[in-house]
C-alpha cells in the first residue's frame, strides 16, 4: 500500500504541475474573443468567387503569430487579411482569378513557422509567403525563402531581415533606424543637444540604441547617460535618477509595452520634467491605458494610422489610411493597430506586384515587387529597390504626442 | 481473451504499419511530413531519456528544454563563429550538458523527495535569461542564423530526406541503449529504487549514484536533440527552449507511458502530430488551431485516469500483449 502510494506521489505531483500549467497557457494563449460583428462573411471560410474573378486560385500563404506571446501582433493581422481577401474578390480578383491567402499560425514560435513555410511552398504551392510578425519567425525561415526562390514579405522590423539584402526577402514595417533619425530631427528642431537614453534590453531596445548611438555621433548630440531595463520590471526609479543627475534637455525612452509606460510614470513622480520621447513601438493604445496621465505631453515618431483621422486633406496616405480603417472598424468593431497595417502593405505590395507581372509565377514576382514603386501604403510610402527591400524613408513617421490621453497630430 | 495466432497477426500487421508509417515521409517526398517526422524523432530522443529519468529513476525534471537549448546553443556558437564541425559541435555540448547535470543533480539526488525538480525548474530559467540576453554569445532575442546542416565526414544532411535518416538513426540508437539499460542490472536497480529506495539501497544498489548517472544520461540525449535541431532548422533562437516546452516533454511521455522505452516515442508522436492536425483543421474552422492546449489537457487526463502507464499500455489493456517484454517484473 506504502509503495503504491509512493509510486504515484511523482506522478500525481507531475500531472498537478502539468494540469496548472497547461490551464495557464491556455488562458495565456487564447486568443481574445471575437468582437461581436456586424453580420458579414464569416472570417476564415473560404470566400466563394464571385462571378467577376474565375478560373483557379492565385495563392497565397501567410503566417501569423496567431497565439502565443505575440498574438497582439498576428491576430489583427489575420483579420486584415481577412479582410483584404474579400474586397479584393469582390473587385475581380487578381490576374483575372480569384485570390485566396491561406493564413497560418505560427504560435509565435520558429519551429513552428519552418513548418508552416514548408507546407504553403511545397504543400499549397503558393506564389509568394507574407508574414511572419516576429524577427526570430522570419529569420527561421529567410534562408530557406532564399534557397526555395519563394517572394517572402516580412511584416517583422528587424535589421537582420533585409540587412544585407537577400534578393527573395522584404519587409515592410518602419525600421528602428527611421524611428530614431525622427527623434533626433525633433531633437534638432528643439535645439537639444543632451540627451538620456533608457531602453528595454531586448533586440528591439538595443537596435534603437544602436542606432541612437550612431546618429547622435553625427549630431553632435551629447548622450549624457545611458540606462537599460528588463521587459517585465516594475520600476525604474533607480535608472531615471542616475539620468536625472546627468541633467538631460530630454529623455528618449526605446521599448514596447509595459516598460515605457512604468518609465513615463516614474518620471511623473521623480519630478522629471523635460520631454520625453518615445518609440514608434508604444503607439499604441495599451500604452495610453497603462501609462494613464502620465503619458500627456509624451511625444514619439509613429505611423499615420493611428492618427489618420488627423492627417491633412491632401496627404497622399489620407485615402488609403480612412478606408482602411473605417472598414476594419467596421468588420471588427475596433481601429486596426500598426500590426494590422503591416499586413495590408505586405499584402497589397504582393497583389499589386502579381498585377504587374503578369502571371503566377515566383521570380517574376520577385522582380516586379522589387520595382514597387509609389505604393501609398499604411506605413508609409514605398520605393523598393535592389539595394532596398524596406523601402521606407523617415517621412514614414509622423510627429505625434499625446494630449489628454489621445494621440495628437503635430507638424 | 483473444487467441493466440490472432494476437500474432494483429503484432505482424501491427510492425508492417508501423514500418510503413516511418517510411511514409520518405516515399511521398513532402518536405512538410518529413520536417514534421524530423521534430517528431528530435523530440522522441529527449522525451526516450526523460521517460528514463521519471518511469524508472522517479524523477521530475522541468529543465530539459533548458538542457535541449545548451546543445543546440553549443552547436550553434561553435559551428559559426569557430567553425567547428558539427559533431564536434555536438560533442562539445554533449560535455557542457553532462557536467551541468553532474553539478545541479549530484546535491540534488542525494536528498529525498522532490528536489531536482525545483533545482531543473530553476536551471529552465536561468537559461532562459542567459540565451536572451549573453546576446554576444547567443545573439539574443534574434538568435543565431545559417548554422551549418548536420554532416559527419563526407556526409552532410543537406536535405530534409537525410536529416530524417539521420534523426532516425539516432532515435534507433537511443531506443537500443535504453532497451539495453532497462534490462540490465542498472536498469532493474532504478526500478528497485523508484518501488523504495530503502530496500534498493539495503539491496546494495547505490541509490543517488543510480538516479545521477540515469538524470545526466537523460540531460545528455536532450543536448544531442538540441544540436540535431540547430542543424536541421538552422536557425535558433530562445523561445523553443523556454519552460513551456520543458512541461510539453513531461506531457509526452506521461501520455506515452513513462514506464516503457516505446512509451516517450509514441508520446512524441502523438504530441506532434496532434498539433499539426489542429493546425490544419483551424485553416478551415476558425480558432480551432487554439484548442491544442486545451485538447492536450484532455488526453492527459484520460491518459492519467484510464491508461496509468501511458499509450503503450493500451495494447495490454486490450489483451493483444504486444508489450510483454516491458510488463513490469516481467
Amino acid at each position: 500500500m506504502k509503495s503504491a502510494t509512493k509510486k504515484f506521489v511523482p506522478v500525481v505531483t507531475a500531472v498537478c504541475l502539468v494540469g496548472v500549467v497547461v490551464l495557464a497557457f491556455c488562458l495565456a494563449g487564447c486568443p481574445p474573443k471575437p468582437q461581436p460583428t456586424p453580420p458579414g462573411p464569416v472570417p476564415g471560410a473560404p470566400t466563394p468567387a464571385k462571378p467577376a474573378p474565375s478560373g483557379e486560385p492565385v495563392k497565397i500563404g501567410a503566417i501569423f503569430s496567431v497565439t502565443g506571446p505575440a498574438s497582439p501582433l498576428g491576430d489583427p493581422e489575420k483579420k486584415t487579411v481577412e479582410l483584404l481577401v474579400d474586397q479584393i474578390n469582390e473587385n475581380g480578383g487578381v490576374l483575372g482569378r480569384p485570390l485566396e491567402v491561406i493564413v497560418k499560425d505560427d504560435k509565435s514560435e520558429p519551429t513552428e513557422t519552418v513548418l508552416a513555410t514548408k507546407d504553403l511552398i511545397e504543400g499549397e504551392e503558393v506564389v509568394a509567403v507574407i508574414g511572419p510578425s516576429r524577427t526570430p519567425t522570419t529569420m527561421a525561415i529567410k534562408d530557406y525563402c532564399q534557397e526555395q526562390e519563394v517572394p517572402l514579405v516580412s511584416c517583422a522590423a528587424g535589421k537582420l531581415i533585409t540587412d544585407p539584402v537577400v534578393s527573395y526577402v522584404f519587409a515592410v514595417p518602419q525600421t528602428n533606424a527611421l524611428a530614431v533619425q525622427a527623434c533626433f530631427d525633433y531633437l534638432d528642431r528643439e535645439g537639444i543637444d543632451k540627451v538620456g537614453f533608457i531602453y528595454v534590453a531586448n533586440s528591439y531596445g538595443e537596435d534603437g540604441y544602436n542606432n541612437a548611438k550612431a546618429i547622435a555621433a553625427e549630431q553632435g548630440v551629447e548622450l549624457v547617460a545611458v540606462e537599460t531595463f528588463g521587459g517585465e520590471d516594475t520600476d525604474m526609479t533607480a535608472q531615471l535618477t542616475k539620468i536625472k543627475a546627468a541633467n538631460p534637455e530630454a529623455i528618449i525612452c526605446w521599448g514596447t509595452n509595459p516598460g515605457p509606460a512604468i518609465v513615463c510614470k516614474n518620471a511623473q513622480t521623480l519630478g522629471i520634467e523635460v520631454p520625453i520621447l518615445q518609440s514608434h513601438g508604444v503607439a499604441n493604445m495599451k500604452f495610453i491605458e497603462l501609462a494613464g496621465d502620465a503619458a500627456n505631453g509624451i511625444q514619439l515618431p509613429a505611423g499615420r494610422l493611428i492618427v489618420y483621422d488627423q492627417i491633412a486633406a491632401d496627404d497622399p496616405q489620407k485615402e488609403v489610411l480612412d478606408k482602411f480603417a473605417a472598414d476594419y472598424k467596421a468588420k471588427y468593431g475596433n481601429p486596426p493597430n500598426t500590426f494590422a497595417g503591416h499586413a495590408y502593405d505586405a499584402l497589397w505590395i504582393t497583389v499589386k506586384a502579381l498585377e504587374q507581372a503578369g502571371e503566377a509565377d515566383r521570380a517574376k514576382l520577385r522582380d516586379a515587387i522589387e520595382k514597387t514603386e509609389g505604393f501609398v501604403g499604411t506605413a508609409g510610402i514605398f520605393n523598393y529597390s535592389p539595394e532596398d527591400h524596406n523601402g521606407l524613408t523617415a517621412d514614414a513617421f509622423a510627429w505625434v504626442e499625446i494630449v489628454d490621453g489621445a494621440w495628437k497630430l503635430t507638424e | 481473451m483473444v487467441g493466440k495466432r490472432v494476437t500474432k497477426i494483429i503484432r505482424i500487421v501491427g510492425l508492417v504499419v508501423f514500418a510503413a508509417v516511418v517510411a511514409a515521409p520518405l516515399l511521398l517526398g513532402s518536405a512538410y511530413l518529413t520536417t514534421s517526422a524530423v521534430l517528431i524523432g528530435i523530440h522522441a530522443i529527449i522525451a526516450v531519456g526523460l521517460g528514463l529519468l521519471m518511469g524508472y529513476a522517479g524523477q521530475v525534471s522541468l529543465g530539459h528544454a533548458a538542457f535541449y537549448g545548451i546543445g543546440a546553443y553549443c552547436s550553434a556558437i561553435l559551428t559559426t563563429r569557430f567553425g567547428l564541425p558539427p559533431l564536434a559541435a555536438m560533442a562539445a555540448g554533449i560535455l557542457v550538458t553532462g557536467l551541468i547535470a553532474i553539478v545541479l543533480g549530484a546535491p540534488a539526488l542525494r536528498l529525498h523527495g522532490h528536489y531536482l525538480a525545483m533545482f531543473t525548474l530553476g536551471l529552465g530559467i536561468i537559461a532562459q535569461i542567459v540565451f536572451n540576453q549573453a546576446r554576444g554569445l547567443t545573439g539574443g532575442f534574434s538568435g543565431i542564423a545559417s548554422i551549418p546542416r548536420f554532416s559527419i565526414g563526407r556526409f552532410t544532411a543537406d536535405t530534409d530526406a537525410e536529416a530524417y535518416l539521420l534523426v532516425l538513426a539516432v532515435l534507433a540508437m537511443v531506443i537500443i541503449m535504453a532497451y539495453n539499460l532497462v534490462n540490465s542490472r542498472p536498469g532493474r536497480a532504478l526500478r528497485a529504487l523508484h518501488e523504495s529506495e530503502i530496500a534498493a539501497s539495503t539491496c546494495g544498489v547505490d541509490v543517488a549514484r543510480a538516479k545521477l548517472q540515469v538524470f545526466v544520461l537523460s540531460a545528455v540525449l536532450a543536448s544531442v536533440a538540441g544540436s540535431l535541431y540547430a542543424h536541421f532548422i538552422t536557425f535558433i533562437s530562445p523561445d523553443p527552449f523556454g519552460f513551456g516546452f520543458s512541461v510539453e516533454l513531461m506531457v509526452m511521455v506521461v501520455v506515452g507511458g513513462a514506464r516503457s522505452v516505446w512509451g516517450p516515442v509514441a508520446g512524441a508522436a502523438l504530441f506532434t502530430v496532434l498539433a499539426q492536425f489542429l493546425q490544419k483543421a483551424g485553416e478551415r474552422i476558425p480558432y480551432v488551431d487554439a484548442l491544442d492546449t486545451v485538447l492536450f489537457g484532455v488526453v492527459l487526463v484520460i491518459v492519467v485516469i484510464f491508461l496509468q502507464r501511458g499509450l503503450v499500455s493500451l495494447p495490454d489493456r486490450l489483451g493483444l500483449g504486444a508489450d510483454h517484454g516491458q510488463k513490469q517484473g516481467a
